[in-house]
C-alpha cells in the first residue's frame, strides 16, 4: 500500500469506525428497551425507557447509517478515481460529523432532548441538541462537496467519458441528499431561535412538514447506500456483474427525482392537509417503488447470469451457487429477503386510508426495521467486512464469526419485526415504554408478542456484539495480508453505450428541487394561508 | 437503451399492481368516502378551556341520533376519561391539545388521528359491538406518555 493510500484509507477508516461506534452503543440502548416493554421485568429506577429510546434512534438511525454512507461514499471516490489529491476537506467533515453527534448525544444522556429522533414540537429541547443535528448534517454536505470536486475532476480529465458506475451511484445518493436536507435544514431554521427563546412559539405544522420532506428522503438515503453495495461490490463476491449499466443508473437516476416529492405520507393521520395533498403523495410513494422493481430484477438477472456463465441452470441451481458462506454476500442476501416484508408493509402505510390501520401502531417500528434495520444495516455490516481488510490491510479476524453474524441478525430481526408487525395490527403503540394499561383485554392480547419481539432483539444485540467484536479485531489484533487493487463490478458484455441522458448527476439534481417544489407547493401553501395559532412549547420529560 | 423481454413483462407486472391498488383506494375514497381525518378548524392552545366547546368537553347528542365527542388531549391524561355511548351509536370525535402532540387512537376501530396543539381534528366511528374499547394516546408525549389512555364503554 502507498503512503498516499494508506492516508486515504485513514479517512474512509475513520468513518466506518464512528459508525461502528454508533451501532454498538445503539443496540445496547436498543435491548433494554424490547426488555422494558415486555414489562415483565422489572426496570431500574434509573432507567428512564424515552432517553434511552432517544439515543437508541438517533445513533443507528441518524449516526450509524449517515457516518457509514459518508464512509462508503469516500470509499468509493478515492477506489475509483485516481489522482493526488489532499484530504482537508474529507476530514473537515469527518470532524463536523463527529463534534455535531457529540453535542447532541451530550445533551440527550444529560436529559435535555429526550424528544425521540423526530423531535417533533412543541417538546422543546436544548438547543445544543438542534444545533449538534445540524452540525451532523452540515458535515455530511462537507462529504458531498469532496464527492462532487472528485467527479468534477474525472469530467476534465476525460472528456466525454461518463463517470465509472459506481461514482454514479454514490454522486447520485449525495444529489438527492442535499435536496432532502434543504428541509431539515429550513426545520431547524424555526427550531434553533425558538429553543433560545428569542421566538416565542412555533409553526408545529410548519416543522412537521419540513421535518418529513426530509425524513422520507432520508429513508432513500439509506435505500440507496444499499443499492451502491447490491449493484457494484455484491457481484465481485460471485464473479458476476453488473446486469446493465443503462438501467442502474436509470435507478438511481429515478430515485434522485422521486425519493423527495412523498412525505406527507407520514402525515395521513394530521389535521390542517387537505385530503387531495394526502393523496397526491400517496401516488408518489407508489412512484417510488418502481426503482426498487427494476432493482429487484437486476439483482436476481445478475445472479441468474453468473449461474449460467458456470454452466448452471434453473432455480435451485443458481440459488445454491451462490455464496452464501461469504458473510459480504450473506449479509446483502438475507437484507434482500428482508425487505421484500419491507416493501410489502411499506406499500401499506403508503395507502392513503389503509394506513389508518397501522399508523403509529409498532407495526412501524417492525416495518423501518425490516428496512433500514434489515436491508440496509446487513448489507452495511456485510460490506465492512469487505471494506475494512481492504482499507487496513490485515485479514478479517474470525470471518466465520462475521458470517455467524448475518445469519444471527437475519432470524433475530424475522422474529423481532414479524412480532412488531402483528402486535401492531392488534394496536400495540410505539414509543411507548409500557403497553399494559392496568390489564386491560385488548392490551393483553399482545403481550406475548412484546415477549417474542424482545427475544429477538436479544439476537439482534448479541449479533452486533459480534461486529464489533469482529471489525475491533481485525484493526487490533490480526496479521497483515496484502489486497488486490479494489475493483468494482462491471457491466456484463454486449451493454451498449451510457445514454447521454443518464451521464448528469447535477442536472437530475435540478429537477427533483423542482418536483419537490410542486409536490409541496399545494400543502405548504395551505398551511401558510391558516397560519393560525403559535404553540409556546414546552419540556414535559 | 435496450431492456430485456422478461424485464419489460416484469415492470409492466408491477406497475399494473401499483394502478390497481391506487384504484382501489381512490374507490374507496371518491365512492365510499373513506379518508384520513382532515380537521382543518384552528384553535388557540394557550385558550383550549376558554374555548368552546372545548371548555366543556363531553359528549353531546345531536337531533339525528348521532354523538359529537368533544376530548381535550393534554399531559398526560385525556378529558373526559371515559366516555359512555349505546351500542350502534355514530360517534364523531373532535381532539385537540392544551400542550404537546398527542395521539388519539382506539384500536379496533377506525380512530387514528394526530393531536396537534393548534388545530382540532376530525374522524367518525360507529360502534356496532358493545364493550369497552381502549384509548390510547400513541404519540410520545413526555415522561407520562404510557399513562395516558382513557375508556370507550359501549353498553346495549
Amino acid at each position: 500500500m502507498s503512503l498516499s493510500e494508506r492516508a486515504e484509507n485513514r479517512v474512509v477508516i475513520a468513518h466506518l469506525y464512528t459508525a461502528t461506534a454508533a451501532i454498538a452503543l445503539g443496540a445496547i440502548f436498543g435491548v433494554f428497551q424490547g426488555f422494558a416493554r415486555t414489562g415483565v421485568f422489572g426496570a431500574p429506577g434509573w432507567f428512564d425507557y424515552y432517553r434511552v429510546l432517544t439515543l437508541h434512534g438517533v445513533l443507528m438511525a441518524l449516526v450509524f447509517t449517515t457516518f457509514f454512507i459518508t464512509g462508503l461514499a469516500l470509499f468509493v471516490t478515492y477506489k475509483s478515481i485516481e489522482r493526488t489529491r489532499s484530504l482537508g476537506v474529507a476530514w473537515f467533515g469527518w470532524l463536523l460529523m463527529l463534534v455535531g453527534t457529540a453535542m447532541a448525544a451530550v445533551t440527550i444522556l444529560k436529559g435535555d432532548a429526550t424528544v425521540l429522533y423526530t423531535f417533533y414540537a412543541p417538546l422543546k429541547a436544548s438547543p445544543w441538541f438542534y444545533i449538534g443535528a445540524t452540525l451532523l448534517v452540515l458535515g455530511t454536505w462537507v462529504v458531498a462537496f469532496e464527492l462532487f470536486e472528485n467527479i468534477n475532476y474525472f469530467r476534465r480529465e476525460n472528456p466525454g467519458a461518463p463517470v465509472p458506475l459506481v461514482v454514479f451511484c454514490t454522486g447520485a445518493t449525495f444529489v438527492m441528499w442535499i435536496v432532502a436536507t434543504l428541509g431539515i435544514v429550513a426545520e431547524m431554521a424555526l427550531l434553533i431561535p425558538w429553543a433560545f427563546g428569542w421566538t416565542s412559539g412555533i409553526n408545529v405544522m410548519l416543522t412537521r412538514m419540513f421535518f418529513w420532506y426530509f425524513g422520507h428522503p432520508l429513508v432513500y438515503f439509506w435505500i440507496m447506500g444499499a443499492y451502491i453495495i447490491w449493484y457494484n461490490i455484491i457481484p465481485t463476491r460471485y464473479t458476476g456483474n453488473v446486469f446493465s449499466d443503462a438501467l442502474t443508473r436509470l435507478t438511481f437516476v429515478m430515485l434522485i427525482l422521486l425519493s423527495t416529492p412523498v412525505g406527507i405520507h407520514h402525515e395521513f393521520m394530521d389535521p390542517g392537509i387537505s385530503s387531495v395533498w394526502k393523496m397526491l403523495h400517496t401516488i408518489t410513494t407508489y412512484g417510488v417503488a418502481i426503482p426498487s422493481f427494476i432493482t429487484a430484477f437486476a439483482i436476481f438477472a445478475s445472479f441468474e447470469l453468473a449461474a449460467i456463465k458456470r454452466g448452471k441452470k434453473g432455480f435451485i441451481a443458481t440459488v445454491s451457487s451462490l455464496p452464501w458462506n461469504d458473510a459480504t454476500f450473506s449479509g446483502a442476501a438475507l437484507g434482500m429477503l428482508l425487505f421484500i416484508l419491507g416493501g410489502f408493509g411499506g406499500l401499506v402505510n403508503a395507502s392513503y386510508s389503509m394506513d389508518t390501520v397501522v399508523h403509529n401502531t409498532i407495526w412501524i417500528v417492525g416495518h423501518f426495521h425490516v428496512t433500514v434495520g434489515g436491508p440496509v444495516a446487513l448489507t452495511f455490516l456485510g460490506a465492512a467486512y469487505w471494506m475494512i481488510p481492504r482499507l487496513t490491510g490485515r485479514a478479517l479476524w474470525k470471518p466465520e464469526w462475521a458470517l455467524f453474524q448475518t445469519r444471527l441478525w437475519f432470524f433475530g430481526m424475522l422474529i423481532m419485526s414479524l412480532s412488531m408487525h402483528f402486535a401492531g395490527l392488534m394496536g400495540a403503540p410505539r414509543r411507548t415504554a409500557e403497553v399494559g394499561y392496568l390489564g386491560a383485554a385488548t392490551a393483553n392480547a399482545w403481550q406475548p408478542l412484546m415477549l417474542l419481539a424482545a427475544a429477538g432483539g436479544f439476537f439482534l444485540f448479541l449479533s452486533i456484539l459480534t461486529f464489533v467484536a469482529v471489525a475491533v479485531g481485525t484493526l487490533v489484533n490480526n496479521k497483515p495480508e496484502v489486497y488486490e487493487k479494489v475493483v468494482f463490478a462491471t457491466p456484463a458484455e454486449g451493454a451498449g453505450p451510457t445514454p447521454w441522458a443518464l451521464q448528469h448527476l447535477y442536472s437530475w439534481g435540478a429537477l427533483a428541487l423542482i418536483l419537490a417544489v410542486l409536490a409541496y407547493a399545494g400543502p405548504l401553501g395551505e398551511l401558510l394561508r391558516h397560519p393560525g395559532f403559535l404553540a409556546p412549547g414546552m419540556r414535559t420529560w | 437503451m435496450n431492456v430485456h423481454r422478461y424485464e419489460r413483462w416484469w415492470l409492466t407486472f408491477g406497475i399494473a399492481m401499483l394502478v390497481i391498488f391506487l384504484a382501489i383506494i381512490g374507490f374507496a375514497a371518491f365512492a365510499d368516502h373513506i379518508n384520513p381525518p382532515t380537521g382543518m378548524r384552528q384553535i388557540d392552545p394557550t385558550k383550549v378551556s376558554q374555548t368552546p366547546p372545548f371548555d366543556k368537553p363531553g359528549l353531546r347528542k345531536l337531533g339525528d341520533g348521532s354523538y359529537e365527542a368533544y376530548y381535550v388531549a393534554k399531559v398526560f391524561n385525556f378529558d373526559p376519561a371515559i366516555l359512555t355511548v349505546p351500542t350502534g351509536a355514530k360517534v364523531t370525535f373532535y381532539v385537540t391539545s392544551a400542550d404537546v402532540v398527542h395521539g388519539f387512537f382506539i384500536p379496533n376501530t377506525d380512530i387514528n388521528m394526530m393531536v396537534i396543539p393548534g388545530w382540532v381534528n376530525v374522524e367518525s366511528h360507529t360502534f356496532t359491538r358493545p364493550g369497552e374499547y381502549l384509548l390510547i394516546c400513541h404519540e410520545y408525549c413526555g415522561i407520562g406518555h404510557q399513562n395516558m389512555f382513557g375508556k370507550i364503554e359501549v353498553r346495549s
